[in-house]
């Protein structure tokens, strides 16, 4: 008998319409975990560098993780992955909501399609029985709506329904797949779903998941449970509200958006607005929230509320969380009814809520500087508002020069030429950041941004502090009970860490330490994105109830499998290399690992030369971040290293001495 | 006179966020060995759950209904239209709510009855948010005596089938039962 695992994946073969039911190696378990871990092996296997993200030959995977199903809190996530028609590199992204527990209980942990239906299909999966439907009257409709129209014409209320709208179809290189309250959004994998001409899967599941050790799962859960509650009637003091507490930033519930509103930058991630929040404002914002809100609501099986449903006025209800709160209303230098009414019809079109308005704000510029014309723009109405929607409905239906910005920022620039690269400046591997332009370059960030193989900061940053507490008492205080840090060197940092003098950024921590911190903050999101779990209780915040103590005792009880922290490290550390090595046979090398340019006002290049060749070393990886043979061995992946060796990675010339080379000649 | 706990599950649904914790800590604890099976359809209380209209009612499964309603009720409340049988919360031919998907027997909310017992049922331990609160009273309740209603009502049916007839049809039943 399988545990936590449901110990089957789907495969189904769109092109021929097969559907095969296979049984996984529960091996496989044991050295990927699951989720993201054994997504990246199948990757690995089924899909060589040569594959475009639109080709049939493509793989796209939604999976559970191991803990899914299970009574832990909070594991709900589902992980999508497949080539990004944008980075063109491995991407991961995922979503909370419902669909990957229902998953678990139909009896899968995995659906792994390939090839492409020959039209618009959704997929039906009702326990054993599962059904390629047509789709052809879900053509054009909103990504929410198609999950009402197929819980209500399967007349299966509990169905859970993964889509994508307008945008996926049309695959705008930025289309989300939407479920529930969340959305699966970075890297345009909706439009790999449209690629292949698959609209939605639904699925209803009503068989067990069994626990390896049930009595001992349940007692580490009640202690999850009693601090979860004692974290949540005790937010971390002296750190910003939004980022205080458990679960994502409390974008739904907090109104005060002083810090977004002025530390991140308006338009196509310019301008920064100190002075902007005022009384006036806060009111304002406060009202807008207060009319459209409905309720607070959370993922399966989870005590945070980081989602709501709205209702702007005269518009369909919608769910939102987090971020995108603020995206649309300060690209376009608007207020927050707006950006709320706007990612109303986004979250129907089904864009991602970080790319999708700097795209837009990126074309109003091109246009401003002259590099796009009037006429690329004609029929675009005057209010600055309207200039957004209209932009949106050109882009999720790619006509004329929607067609173009659909590709987003850098793609649209490369095709369109004529200096428009210097205007796509926010990202990194060609992917739209978090609209942020700061003073003195922070060197924990600068790690976490460049080698982060999702290139989405965000998903990164997390059990360690943003920025030093004021006073010693702070300090101290914060350490006293910070059980969740595996080392006490990463305490002693914090009781150093200053805003002045010796212990202050960017020099401390030092390169050393950094790489220490971040290799422990991605480690935990690793673990979360193989088991499933939301990053709001583990990975993301400060002191969370899931950690590197608790983790392997509770995979265990749940598995079967044998596990201590240092197997969990190993296994991690495992996942993380195949994932950066699906990454490297299709060319990712350490001249891609670079923030946005203008990202810090204050750069230090030898500073930021020593961060990398330090946290590179410290990783195990060459000097250009490829995983040593050594390494690969060390981690059972032996047979990558035959794959790099094969492919000449091993004796290329590095990437930064071509750079150089390169520089010479021009 | 005799004395009666009543044991109350008190449901906020306006504190509700629909996560179904209660459904999954339910499966999990009347499954054996306990929390060996996860499976919310098999749990004795299920949320009717519908964001978008902003509905969001746990119902605890009761007892087993053998035939379906006559009529059927839907409640609009604050604007807000409840499915058909929405707030029911019997096992019943009409439906699979409350029944063990596998062998369709119907399945009751219990409390928890434990040895030892549980402080308070599963599901409010469970429930974060505080929309179920469970509550406990004693009732005094009067001793059953036989009633002259039901002297009443055999006379009537003795009126209309014979005193024979009635003695023999209520012999037959008793060597049923």
């Amino acid at each position: 008998m399988r545990y936590a695992d449901a110990g089957y994946n789907l495969e189904i073969d769109l092109t021929r319409g097969n559907i095969e039911k296979v049984e996984s190696d529960p091996r496989d378990t044991e050295l990927y975990l699951g989720g993201l871990g054994t997504n990246a092996k199948i990757m690995w296997d089924r899909v060589p560098p040569e594959i475009d993200a639109f080709a049939p030959e493509n793989v796209l995977i939604f999976s559970a993780g191991l803990l899914c199903g299970t009574p832990a809190l909070s594991a709900n996530r589902t992980m999508v992955t497949s080539i990004s028609p944008q980075t063109k590199l491995f991407q991961y992204s995922m979503m909370g909501g419902f669909w990957s527990p229902e998953l678990k209980f139909a009896g899968y942990d995995k659906v792994i399609m390939r090839g492409k239906a020959p039209n618009l299909v959704y997929i039906w999966i009702n326990n054993d029985k599962v059904e390629i439907r047509d789709a052809s009257h879900l053509h054009g409709k909103g990504a929410v709506e198609t999950q009402e129209l197929i819980k209500a014409e399967l007349n299966e209320p509990k169905a859970q329904v993964a889509a994508i709208g307008l945008a996926g179809e049309n695959r705008v290189f930025f289309a989300s797949i939407e479920q529930a309250r969340s959305s699966c959004s970075r890297g345009g994998l909706g439009a790999v779903m449209g690629s292949k001409n698959v609209k939605a899967i639904a699925v209803r599941g009503t068989k067990n998941i069994n626990l390896a050790r049930p009595a001992e799962f349940m007692k580490l859960m009640e202690e999850v449970k009693r601090y979860t509650i004692w974290r949540n009637e005790n937010p971390i003091p002296n750190y910003m509200p939004i980022l205080a507490g458990l679960g994502s930033p409390q974008e739904m519930k907090h109104d005060d958006e002083k810090w977004h509103t002025e530390n991140f930058s308006w338009g196509n991630s310019r301008t920064r607005r100190r002075g902007f929040w005022n009384k006036d404002i806060a009111e304002d914002w406060k009202k807008t929230m207060a009319t459209m809100q409905n309720r607070l609501i959370s993922c399966f099986n989870c005590p945070n509320k980081c989602g709501a449903t709205l209702t702007p006025p005269g518009q369909p209800t919608y769910m939102m969380k987090c971020f995108t709160k603020l995206t649309y209303t300060m690209a376009a230098y608007s207020d927050l009814a707006f950006g709320l009414s706007i990612a109303q019809k986004a979250t129907e079109y089904g864009i991602d809520g970080y790319s999708g308005p700097q795209v837009m704000a990126f074309g109003l510029e091109l246009l401003e500087a002259g590099i796009l014309s009037e006429a690329d723009f004609a029929g675009m109405p005057e209010d600055n508002d309207g200039k957004f929607y209209w932009l949106l409905d050109r882009i999720v239906r790619r006509e004329g020069i929607g067609d173009i910005l659909a590709d987003g920022t850098y793609w649209a620039a490369e095709r369109i030429g004529k200096g428009a690269h210097a205007f796509a400046h926010n990202n990194i591997r060609k992917h739209e950041q978090l609209p942020l332009k700061l003073g003195t370059m922070d060197p924990i960030y600068y790690l976490l941004y460049c080698c982060n193989e999702k290139a989405t900061v965000t998903q990164i940053e997390g059990n360690f502090p943003q920025a030093p507490f004021a006073t010693q008492e702070e300090k101290d205080a914060f350490v006293s009970d910070w059980f969740q840090c595996p080392s006490e060197r990463i305490k002693e940092v914090v009781r150093k860490w200053s805003f002045k003098g010796e212990y202050a950024g960017p020099y401390y921590p030092t390169p050393e330490l950094c790489s220490e911190i971040v290799d422990w903050q991605e480690r935990m999101h690793y673990v979360d994105d193989c088991v499933g779990m939301c990053a709001g209780m583990s990975s993301f915040p400060l002191k969370p109830p899931y950690h590197l103590f608790n983790y392997p005792q509770i995979i265990s009880a749940a598995s079967g499998i044998e596990m201590d922290t240092d197997e969990l490290v190993k296994v991690t550390k495992r996942v993380r290399n195949l994932v950066r090595a699906n990454n490297i046979i299709r060319g990712l090398r350490r001249v891609d690992e670079v923030p946005p340019e203008d990202h810090w006002n204050k750069r230090f290049p030898e500073l930021e030369k020593e961060l990398l060749d330090t946290y590179y070393k410290y990783k195990g990886w060459n000097n250009d971040g490829v995983p040593t043979k050594e390494l690969l061995h060390e981690l059972n992946l032996d047979y990558v290293a035959e794959d790099f060796e094969k492919r000449g990675i091993y004796s290329e010339t590095p990437s930064y001495e071509l750079a150089a080379q390169k520089e010479k000649e021009v | 006179m005799g004395k009666r706990i009543i044991k109350t599950i008190k449901v906020d649904a306006n504190k509700c966020n629909g996560c179904r914790a209660c459904e999954v800590i339910c499966a999990a604890f009347h499954a054996t060995p306990k929390y060996s099976i996860v499976n919310p359809a098999r749990s004795r209380v299920q949320m009717m759950r519908d964001p978008m209209r902003d509905i969001y009612v746990p119902v605890f499964a009761g007892e087993l209904a053998k035939a379906e309603c006559m009529g059927r009720n839907v409640y609009i409340m604050d604007g807000r239209e409840y499915d058909e049988c929405g707030f029911c919360r019997q096992p019943c031919p009409s439906r699979d709510l409350f029944k063990e998907p596998d062998s369709k027997l119907p399945l009751k909310c219990d409390m928890c009855e434990d040895d030892p017992p549980q402080k308070e049922p599963l599901c409010v331990q469970w429930c974060l948010e505080d929309a179920l609160i469970y509550e406990e009273r004693e009732v005094e309740e009067e001793d059953v005596v036989p009633s002259d209603e039901m002297e009443m009502s055999i006379k009537s049916v003795v009126d209309s089938y014979g005193l024979d007839n009635v003695v023999a049809t209520l012999a037959r039943m008793s060597e049923k039962s």
